[in-house]
């Protein structure tokens, strides 16, 4: 490797590296230089996450069109890319409407809230290894308690807002979120389990073979709760246009509902960069232990791609009711991964002690880190494709079952009612 | 004493945080207020356990107060509105009320700076400190009855508020 | 270096807060929060005196995770009860909660 690439090849160890010795020329010392370098990085992290929503929506808007066989737009700039700058110029440009009754500082704080819950998920997202914001050792549980404040964004915006509407909204937000947090948190065990860290970057490197590989059961609950705790369709109750106008953000106007709409945005992106770091092997892929800089664009790659599914389910699922949102959360996607998470932490135990008292042999040791090769894992992640498939029969079978049972109801009270209708014709 | 550094200045914003988020519980009129104050210094609390090294301990500070206690508790008040707009906020003994906290507060302060003038930590916090107390729960030697006792005091407190809230 | 008695000092403070909120305010939730607020207040010192005593033990540290979880439980609790007395009697004041009093 020659030396003069080694700037390009790691590039975020380059920048951060020049900007050090930078500063320290200018005469700072080691502490404030580092302190700087921290600022810069967030200020860094923070734009790229509004600035790729302009992308984001621009995406969105394209692929629903394609999906819908429409064109989408396409006057504004080179295939209509420039098409969301037009309209935040237009949301900037409008004026704020405070409604008279509504309570003024919680109405303003809300969208803040909000978009800032969204944008401390970022902090501890490896885009490579070597980019990370901040690597804390409770990674997964600082994206768990960030993303609980936006919960109180919505509520203090339905309060203050001052309408039914409104308020309507946060309740079902409310009722909706903290019900889907739950399945959230126990998926979220499963990688921790497997790693045997919180570490987000530990997360990533264990990930030889990607989790939704092994685990494919807790990555795709883990989708759907996170997609639900978004609010995005099908899960989109808290705002839905049909029955309660815009939900929370009813009142909102100009600059601030450009902020919420933005919140909401980013963190339908911000849980694909999530999704990918936990299930899909975050900046893992070819070349990249040479070449780190490759990491950005394998994560930034597999989040795109996670994020057409999300507009994809947006254009194809229409919008379920409340009751059935409840019921596929308490009934069906908590009572499974309460299942998985049990039997994996079983087996993960089974296997940990036979493989220490030297029953089980030399495929099993394999560690998650360091030396392990995608082949040294695979009779691990055979056994756990097992656990996987088992639970997922059990649960269709039982759900069949159900349908069943509902569907013979369902013809019993045709019959019982066929009489009747045949007297009156 | 103090001394000027970027961890006393984070100390004081956090404290005026978490005592001033305090001061708006208890003497706000608006409920829905003082739940948002609540929030306040509950995340200020939060910030405290940053600067003692309990990274931890903030993060469920604010996951289990702000994510779930202040929602319940802002629900609540919402749901229980219609006697929210009573002037009074306070009963006839506050005058009395306040004396009494006030001699507290004071006897505690006197009380902590004669005993633990100024004192600096003892040791540094272990690295691997969340691992150590994760084994801890689990082991005998450690704390795995009272993490038992704990779970099902937490399943009894749900099932009881389910049952006493009940709509029947 | 901030010492040991500016924690001790705060969560004196706001324990002192905690006491007035709940002997002088008249709303059930209000009192609850100030609740909170002690449970705070002490969880604090819990901590601080984790921190600064005896860091390499876990004890301290263990002490305030469980306080978490009881004052989960205790929200949970007290806020259903509260729902449910609003819902028997159409108050949340504490002076209207009255009838086991002569």
């Amino acid at each position: 490797m020659p030396e003069a690439l080694a700037p390009i090849l790691d590039i975020a160890t380059f920048i951060r590296e020049t900007l050090l010795s930078l500063f320290e020329t200018l005469g700072a010392s080691p502490e404030l230089a580092n302190g700087l370098v921290t600022f810069i990085g967030a200020f860094l992290i923070a734009n790229f996450v509004l600035l790729i929503l302009v992308v984001n929506i621009w995406m969105e808007r394209k692929v629903m069109a394609r999906l819908q066989d429409r064109i989408g737009p396409n006057r504004v700039g080179p295939w209509g890319l420039f098409q969301t700058v037009a309209d935040l110029g237009k949301l900037l440009s409008k004026e704020i409407i405070i409604p008279s009754q509504a309570d003024l500082i919680p109405f303003l704080l809300a969208p803040l809230l909000a978009v800032m819950s969204v944008i401390g998920i970022w902090a501890v997202i490896p885009f490579a290894e070597t980019a990370i914001g901040t690597d804390v050792s409770i990674g997964v549980l600082y994206f768990m308690a960030v993303s609980s404040f936006g919960i109180m964004a919505i509520l203090m915006a339905g309060w203050s807002s001052n309408n039914k509407y409104a308020l309507l909204g946060a309740f079902r937000a409310v009722a909706m979120l903290v019900s889907y947090e739950v399945p959230i948190i126990l998926t979220l065990m499963v990688p921790v389990l497997l790693t045997g860290s919180m570490r987000m970057n530990e997360i990533v490197m264990a990930q030889n073979i990607w989790f939704i590989f092994m685990v494919p059961l807790a990555g795709i609950i883990f989708y759907i709760s996170q997609v639900a705790e978004v609010g995005r369709q099908p899960f989109d109750l808290l705002e839905a246009e049909s029955e309660i106008v815009a939900g929370y953000h009813i009142e909102y106007s100009g600059f601030a509902f450009a902020i919420f709409y933005a919140a909401e945005w980013a963190h339908g992106f911000a849980i694909c960069a999530l999704f990918v770091t936990l299930f899909l092997g975050g900046w893992q892929g070819p070349f990249v232990d040479q070449i780190p800089t490759l990491g950005f664009i394998y994560f930034l790659g597999k989040t795109f791609l996670v994020y057409i599914i999300q507009i994809w389910m947006r254009a194809t699922v229409p919008r379920l009711r409340i009751d059935q949102i409840m019921d596929f959360c308490w009934k069906l996607l908590i009572p499974v991964s309460l299942a998985l998470v049990v039997l994996i932490a079983l087996t993960e135990g089974i296997i940990t002690t036979l493989a220490e008292q030297g029953i089980l042999t030399a495929p099993f040791l394999a560690n998650y880190f360091s030396t392990a090769t995608a082949a040294d894992m695979l009779p691990r992640t055979f056994v756990l494709l097992t656990i996987n498939a088992f639970i997922t029969i059990v649960t269709l079978f039982l759900l069949a079952r159900r349908g069943r049972a509902e569907r013979e109801r369902f013809e019993a009270m045709r019959q019982s009612m066929a009489p009747i209708e045949a007297g009156t014709d | 004493m103090l001394t000027f550094s970027p961890v006393s200045v984070s100390f004081f914003i956090m404290a005026l945080f978490t005592i001033g988020g305090g001061l708006g519980v208890v003497t706000t009129r608006n409920l829905v207020h003082a739940a948002l104050f609540l929030v306040l210094s509950l995340f200020g609390i939060a910030g405290l356990y940053v600067l003692l090294e309990a990274p931890y301990l903030a993060v469920i500070q604010v996951l289990v107060y702000v994510g779930a206690i202040s929602i319940l508790i802002t629900i609540t008040v919402m749901v229980t509105r219609r006697l929210m707009g009573i002037e009074e906020t306070y009963n006839r003994q506050w005058p009395i009320a306040a004396i009494i906290s006030g001699l507290l507060g004071a006897g505690l302060i006197a009380l902590v700076v004669a005993q633990f003038g100024a004192l600096t930590p003892v040791a540094d916090v272990p690295v691997d400190n969340i691992e150590q107390l994760g084994r801890a729960f689990v082991t005998h030697q450690g704390f795995l009855l009272p993490f038992e006792v704990a779970s099902v005091l937490l399943l009894a407190a749900m099932i009881g508020s389910i049952v006493i809230s009940r709509d029947v | 270096m901030v010492t040991l008695e500016f924690y001790l000092i705060v969560a004196a403070i706001l324990f002192s807060i905690g006491v007035y909120g709940v002997l002088a305010r008249r709303n059930a939730v209000a009192i609850l929060m100030s609740v909170e607020l002690m449970l705070n207040a002490v969880n604090l010192n819990l901590v601080a005196f984790w921190r600064f005593l005896a860091p390499t033990e876990l004890n301290g540290f263990v002490f305030a995770v469980f306080v978490f979880a009881v004052a989960a439980a205790e929200a949970a609790v007290g806020l259903a009860l509260i729902i449910s007395i609003y819902r028997n009697r159409q108050t949340v004041l504490a002076e209207q909660i009255n009838m086991l009093k002569w």
